[in-house]
């Protein structure tokens, strides 16, 4: 049913193979004079490529890879990188045009017929190899002996493990890592960079700025630490907010903080649009409204970023009121995320 | 003898002699290869993987894939003091104090951009043209499987230099492990050694980089150009040309001389480039720090599509049970792109079981003469293309001053919407072109001629074709369809049910053809009636 009869398509044929066409002589191929003159032009092609070599050599040894020069189109480029280039360039190139023009010329273009075979084996040879492997096998004595086959199953089952085993060092597990950062209660917010505290009158309204929370003295902050707990200071007029009372405590005198890793893919969501409010992430154009919490209004990420609580402390200083309530970043299976 | 051909003589008979090489190096040296520009594209993809190894080779003299953290002191002076990862410095030392170093770096990366591009033209020429078809099965496998290692082996290219476009890339691919139910956050913990980014990650991803990965390529590609060799070239439909034989050039030394040339012609035109377009100047974006960003980030084409599926996809996680599953990230990052590739591997299976054509085929198709073929692969590009612009929204919202909004919702419909539009138009253009061909080889070929009879009628002089050209344009077949009834003449349901139902269904779309001129046709015409 499945198989297409090979015969119907004789039918469907209706001219004859008329066979190769002729050959046709090339100039190069008749005329003594053309020959020769693709035999200069092929060699001249080799020379620009030894010319370009000359230049690649030149340039390296004689022009300070400080030197930049002024061109047209590129602007000021610098002139040891570029003409290094160009002559690699004219090296490698001029001496495939030439090998080419040497055989579009000058080697024969007499096409050759070769004739395929099936891939399929002959029946013969099929049947001889699956009597040969039948054959092997029975030598093995593998079906006479079970009680080697299921043994040497377990050994190759189990011997897979210890390379996965090895790989268990590669990091630690990830525990309760993911949900927690390095704010506390009364942490104070401080520049990044600079590692200064900041009072709110240090901040305008419309200003923003990125913090992070103040680390005791001889604690290094590394690439880990801002990945999860850099955050955004935003302050706009406190009429502004559209928050409800709890949310509305988290702010201070305008001021509100977010979580700057973005709730959908990580990135830091840097974009800030004073005259909408809006935050905007420019890996994947999440956009998040200030003044709504950070609520989710354009975009793949599907929650608001993390709201910080913030307050000052005795001296003045912004301080955190509490921990992110939540686990920053992107999503992740053990995120409690109700 | 010359002297030469006494040396040459006696190296070939030193070899001959302990390795019996002649024999098959006499088959080897006349094999036959059919020429065409289209049969290159695969050609520029072994030269760049070439010169991709050459290149890669020299940056790993001076390239440090340390995380340790340095202080930049070198020529380029804004950088001057800052902290940074030693990968981040030895990068910007390869580029400002190494000579031609900045010049082996733009070449390694236009490499990797030549090399996917060729790689997916190539793998769009053989599908268009039906070359995956049996027995070369499996070299299309082997190519969806080097195309998707490619694509990694880019990603984790442009990720070394530890730049804050490339820490970028690496958070979002961190994200996407992390999206992974149940062992998501287990896998990052365990790649990254620990948080993200830690200190681990880029000189893992060096092993990687240039061993692992290009390792692997280099041993499937051995295996590609074997199988290559071995079923001997497909060719395309032409007078004197059959299933039966393969028509072309031999190797010595027509072939190897067009070769040869031809991959120096490859590495000339990369290495120009290095010199004059400026690609990845890392140095601009600074070292990377999680809690900066620039705007426009931008993954490399390869990777644009994935980035714009991302992009383009709804708002949607499901939280229960104090779990998180972020179908946002899910879908398009790692469930419709193993539908894509997996489809992509299977098709040539997939086109045999919808033809049930299950014989060799040495002869290329021409893409009008599979109509259904063509507007699969039309309709893939498509979705691909669409998502591969949304992938570059907010370029293309602040460079044509369109609202981004706009452009996310284009192409959350266009994705949906526009591949099946795709299908439908491809495969109307392909029977009106086969119609075209049926009136040429019918009719002649117009030649834009006008003459006045005596009667004053105006009539268009039509030129017969060549018996070369018509014999082109009818020796491919058109195959019937299937015949899968739905219920037998006594009305019992068929025992393949919806499964027989599906396939007569795709077999009669896949199937349908303009009738070519037949021979009784072709008869009738030379007996003159016009």
């Amino acid at each position: 049913m499945s198989e297409i009869n090979m015969e119907s398509n004789k039918e469907i044929a209706p001219l004859e193979d008329p066979g190769l066409p002729e050959h046709v002589h090339r100039k190069t191929d008749v005329d003594p004079l053309a020959a020769k003159k693709a035999e200069r032009q092929v060699s001249i092609l080799f020379s620009l490529s030894a010319v370009g070599t000359i230049l690649f050599v030149y340039s390296y040894v004689w022009i300070p890879d400080d030197t930049l020069i002024f061109l047209p189109i590129f602007g000021t480029t610098n002139a040891h990188q570029l003409l290094l280039g160009l002559g690699l360039a004219m090296a490698l190139f001029f001496i495939g045009m030439g090998a080419v023009h040497w055989a579009k010329t000058l080697m024969p273009d007499h096409e050759v017929v070769d004739y395929r075979k099936e891939q399929r084996s002959n029946n013969e040879d099929r049947e001889a190899f699956v009597a040969t492997v039948k054959d092997g096998a029975g030598q093995a004595g593998l079906g006479r002996r079970p009680l080697i086959k299921r043994t040497l199953a377990l050994a190759l089952g189990l011997v897979g493990v210890s390379p996965i085993l090895l790989l268990r060092d590669l990091g630690p597990l990830p525990e309760n890592d993911l949900n927690e950062t390095n704010w506390k209660a009364g942490t104070r917010l401080v520049t990044d960079p600079g590692d200064r505290p900041i009072r709110p009158s240090d901040l305008e309204v419309g200003g923003v700025a990125q913090v992070q929370p103040e680390f005791p003295a001889g604690k290094v902050r590394h690439l880990d630490d801002i990945a999860q707990d850099s955050v955004l200071l935003i302050r706009i007029r406190p009429e502004e907010f559209n928050l409800d009372a709890e949310r509305l405590s988290w702010t201070y005198e305008g001021i509100i903080a977010f979580s700057k890793i973005c709730s959908h893919m990580g990135c830091a969501v840097a974009l800030y649009e004073q005259t909408t409010k809006h935050l905007l992430c420019p890996c994947h154009q999440s956009t998040f409204d200030v003044t709504r919490a950070a609520k989710v209004i354009f975009g793949p990420a599907a929650r608001p970023l993390p709201q910080l609580a913030i307050t000052v402390d005795s001296e003045g200083y912004l301080v955190a009121k509490a921990p992110f309530n939540e686990a920053v970043g992107p999503s992740f299976w053990g995120r409690d995320s109700q | 003898m010359s002297a030469r051909e006494r040396v040459a003589g006696g190296t070939a008979n030193f070899i001959d002699e302990r390795t019996g090489a002649a024999k098959w190096m006499k088959k080897t040296l006349t094999k036959v290869f059919p020429d065409h520009w289209s049969f290159m594209l695969g050609e520029i993809v072994m030269y760049s993987f070439v010169i991709l190894l050459l290149s890669g080779t020299f940056l790993t003299f001076w390239f440090d894939p340390s995380m340790r953290e340095v202080e930049y002191e070198g020529s380029y002076e804004p950088l001057n003091g800052i902290k940074m990862s030693a990968a981040y410095a030895s990068a910007l030392h390869i580029s400002f104090d190494i000579r031609g170093g900045l010049l082996m770096r733009q070449i390694h990366h236009w490499a990797a951009l030549i090399f996917m591009a060729a790689m997916v033209v190539h793998m769009m020429r053989v599908f268009f043209t039906g070359a995956f078809r049996k027995p070369r099965e499996l070299n299309w496998i082997i190519g969806v499987a080097l195309l998707t290692l490619g694509i990694v082996e880019g990603f984790l290219g442009y990720s070394l230099p530890d730049d804050l476009l490339s820490g970028t890339g690496i958070r979002i691919a961190e994200a996407i492990i992390q999206a992974i139910p149940v062992v998501g956050s287990y896998l990052s913990y365990f790649i990254f050694g620990g948080a993200f980014p830690g200190e681990m990650f880029i000189q893992r991803i060096y092993a990687v980089h240039i061993l692992l990965v290009p390792g692997i390529m280099l041993a499937l590609i051995t295996a590609h150009l074997m199988l290559v060799w071995y079923q001997k070239h497909t060719q395309y439909p032409g007078p004197g040309r059959t299933e039966k034989n393969v028509v072309g050039y031999p190797l010595m030394p027509v072939y190897m001389a067009k070769a040869g040339g031809f991959f120096f012609i490859v590495f000339g035109v990369t290495a120009f480039l290095g010199a004059v377009a400026q690609i990845n100047p890392i140095w601009i974006y600074g070292p990377y720090n999680p809690g900066q960003i620039g705007a426009g980030s931008q993954p490399d084409w390869y990777m644009g599509w994935l980035d714009g599926l991302v992009r383009a996809a709804p708002p949607i996680e499901t939280h229960a049970f104090g779990v998180t599953i972020s179908w946002n990230i899910l879908i398009p990052g790692l469930i419709i792109p193993g539908i894509i590739f997996t489809l992509m591997a299977f098709y040539p299976f997939i086109e045999q079981w919808m033809t049930g054509d299950k014989r060799e085929h040495h002869v290329l198709d021409r893409p009008r003469n599979n109509p259904n073929r063509t507007a699969i692969g039309a309709m893939s590009l498509t979705f691909t293309m669409v998502a591969l612009i949304n992938g570059g929204n907010d370029l293309l919202a602040t460079h044509f001053d369109m609202s981004i909004n706009q452009i996310m919702w284009f192409s959350r419909i266009g994705l949906i919407a526009l591949p099946p539009l795709a299908f439908v138009i491809t495969k109307r253009i392909c029977l009106s072109l086969q119609r075209a061909d049926r009136e040429k080889v019918l009719h002649g070929r117009e030649t834009g001629r006008l003459v006045m009879l005596p009667h004053g009628e105006f009539i268009e002089v039509h030129e017969p074709l060549s018996p070369e050209k018509a014999y082109a344009l009818t020796a491919h077949e058109q195959l019937p369809p299937l015949e899968i009834s739905g219920a037998d003449s006594n009305g019992v349901a068929n025992p393949q049910g919806i499964k027989g139902k599906l396939r007569a269904r795709m077999s009669k779309a896949s199937q349908e053809q303009i009738q070519k001129p037949t021979a009784k046709e072709m008869l009738e015409l030379e007996d003159g009636h016009h």
